[in-house]
């Protein structure tokens, strides 16, 4: 956690329960803090609750148990309308029978602010998410991105405390994502508005995001920075759902000072560097770019096994190649193609030797 | 070219036969089904205008052009009334039934209560049932009511037919209706008033007018119900014309027809036009 501590929290989430009728529980028992000025995002795969909890801050579903406050003040049963948040939703929702700039404005119109004012705030609005010169255009002659650009408007002109947005992105195609990607982070630095976006899709959290929480089932497994959590994931779900990944099932065998021991099926006794608590059966797990493929057996500290290449995933920028080992292990390892020939190197049956750094390794208790 | 020159070899009546399987409208047995249909259903129709403008006393032989009996059924003070009639009754209603029908529509398609499957397929009752045992029901609860028959007990009955029709209108429109433009109106500051005003009527709107256009249709065009409710003083355009038509079918009574069809045919055409319009508008 970086220097966002010293910030007060904007919103507040304590044991927060949300059930859909007698046993669907959507949302189950979770807490925690978004701090001022932070790109916050709810990442999860889909079902796993990151949308109801969303909602119940924007105030269109009530909380079951628990508690919601939103700039210091308890928000369990105010209206949505009174609420200092504005969403972005994720159809956009820009209203079809307005302009741009009616769309835009009429956030203020119904707060009873003057026109004059609201013309001005509608023109400053538009320039800030560079859509100038199209107030008098309607939605149905707007692009998917363009729309997606007015509702970000129409949000932020309220100038709310804090900015929620439902999937933003997942209606826009892969290049067009990737630039609105960056907007919003431009656009979040430059209006110091709080950012929370829900998203399922890892690459987008993980780009944008000041910090995620990544939910399960209605619970957050891990609330860290994009670096922590792809680093030291702190259970399998996590380390399964964020990136790609190795994993080996392991005993604990003991502690050598400041090192587990461990016995792996196909790789035997090893010492892990490992600060807390395990017993009995555990996991391993190992990045596929933190490994290497090698003619010859690795020496010192690094592990190696022998396999066979099964495969081999040609993605421009990097190959992703997935071997067979003894006892039935498969491995993935992600090698970058740093020479216009270097995904010739490797070949499809021919044997090689996976090396890696032992402290590489993580341990998973759960 | 010189690959498939040997192609056209095929003699011309085998080619013939390859018809695209979706393009069975060229076949001609289709043709003629079709044909024959247009024919028993409009021919009536064209002989009824066509001889609307024949000047004969009868409607056997063509005897020449005229204008005469629209200019005679314009002055026939019977016919003259009787349509006033039909457009006070169906102002009424159409008003009437397209804000109830609406109303409903909305309440339908929007809130979850107690019953409302079985209160969903009883709206829809009336449409279904005879126009007859509608007509009697009618008659019989007017009377039993003790309400004298006239206008007010025609304006009644149409309102009550017409709402169901203006409700599956409605609410159909109202089905592509996203919740979180109301949702996205709330969150910006709007009142559920002005979220309705605002957000909801207006796409609604082609919906209604659509509605408001065929409840129009359906009372001015009403007989069996009408001939049913209706008393002493308070005959209908379509009444009257059925009562003319008792002494024989003059050109007169066809130019009344006449002007019967067009005004329909121009509101459901109206009708079609608005909804059509409304739903290429709210596709994004």
């Amino acid at each position: 956690m970086t220097n966002q501590n010293k910030k007060p929290p904007i919103i507040e989430v304590r044991n927060l329960v949300k059930r859909f009728g007698e046993t669907a529980i959507a949302v189950n028992d979770v807490s925690l803090d978004i701090y001022e000025g932070e790109f916050f995002a709810l990442l999860g795969p889909s079902g796993c609750g990151k949308t109801t909890l969303l909602r119940m801050l924007a105030g269109f579903e009530n909380p079951s148990e628990g508690l919601i406050s939103i700039g210091g003040k308890d928000m369990v049963g105010v209206d949505p309308s009174l609420r200092p948040v504005n969403m972005v939703f994720q159809s956009y929702a820009v209203f079809p029978h307005m302009t741009v700039a009616q769309n835009v404005g009429y956030g203020l119109k119904v707060t009873g602010v003057a026109p004059r004012e609201i013309d001005l705030r509608v023109t400053e609005a538009l320039e800030l998410v560079k859509l100038e010169g199209y107030g008098t255009r309607l939605p149905n002659q707007l692009s998917g991105g363009q729309q997606q650009r007015v509702a970000l408007a129409r949000a932020l002109i309220k100038r709310p405390k804090v900015l929620l947005l439902d999937e933003p992105l997942s209606a826009l195609d892969a290049k067009l994502r990737e630039q609105m990607q960056l907007e919003l982070v431009r656009l979040q630095k430059s209006v110091g508005i709080t950012f929370v976006i829900v998203t399922h899709d890892q690459d987008e959290a993980l780009s944008m995001a000041d910090r995620i929480a990544v939910m399960s089932k209605g619970r957050v497994e891990q609330l860290a920075t994009p670096a922590e959590l792809y680093e030291y994931p702190s259970n399998r779900f996590v380390a399964d759902f964020i990136g790609k990944t190795n994993i080996f099932s392991a005993t604990v065998v003991g502690r050598d000072g400041e090192s587990l021991l461990v016995d792996v099926p196909q790789l035997g006794r090893m010492a892990l560097p490992f600060e807390g608590d395990a017993q009995g059966e555990i996991s391993l797990a190992i990045r596929p770019e933190k490994l290497r493929l090698e003619a010859h057996v690795a020496s010192g500290d690094k592990v190696s096994v022998k396999g066979k290449v099964q495969q081999l995933a040609y993605y421009g920028g990097e190959s992703h190649v997935h071997l067979d080992c003894a006892s039935g292990m498969s491995l993935s390892v992600t090698r970058p193609n740093g020479h216009r020939g270097s995904y010739q190197d490797v070949i499809v049956g021919e044997e090689a030797f996976i090396c890696w750094d032992s402290a590489d390794m993580l341990v998973l208790t759960h | 070219m010189t690959i498939f020159s040997h192609l056209s070899a095929t003699p011309v009546k085998y080619r013939r036969r390859l018809i695209n399987p979706l393009d069975y409208t060229r076949r001609l047995w289709l043709q003629l089904t079709v044909g024959f249909g247009l024919l028993f259903l409009y021919a009536p129709l064209v002989a009824l205008v066509a001889f609307s403008f024949n000047d004969s006393k009868r409607n056997i032989v063509w005897q020449g052009f005229t204008f005469k009996y629209y200019a005679k059924a314009f002055n026939n003070s019977g016919l003259h009334d009787a349509f006033m009639n039909s457009m006070i009754i169906a102002s009424i209603s159409t008003v009437v039934s397209t804000v109830l029908g609406t109303l409903l529509a909305i309440g339908l398609a929007r809130y979850k209560f107690k019953g409302k499957a079985l209160y969903d397929g009883w709206v829809h009752l009336p449409v279904v049932i005879p126009e007859i045992c509608l007509g009697v029901a009618m008659l019989a609860f007017f009377v039993w009511a003790n309400i004298p028959l006239g206008l007010t007990t025609i304006t009644i009955s149409h309102i009550a037919f017409s709402i169901p029709f203006v409700a599956v209108i409605v609410r159909s429109r109202m089905a592509g209706f996203d919740r979180s433009y109301e949702e996205a109106a709330i969150d910006l500051g709007a009142t559920p008033w002005k979220i309705f005003w605002d957000i909801t009527f207006p796409y609604l709107t082609p919906g209604i007018v659509a509605a408001a256009l065929l409840a129009f249709t359906l009372s001015i065009d009403d007989f069996v119900i009408t001939f049913f409710t209706s008393g002493p003083g308070s005959t209908t355009f379509p009444i009257k014309i059925y009562s003319m038509v008792r002494f024989s079918v003059t050109p007169e009574v066809n130019a009344a027809s006449t002007i019967l069809i067009a005004l329909t045919v121009i509101l459901t055409v109206a009708a079609m036009l608005v909804q059509g319009r409304g739903e290429k508008g709210m596709k994004k």
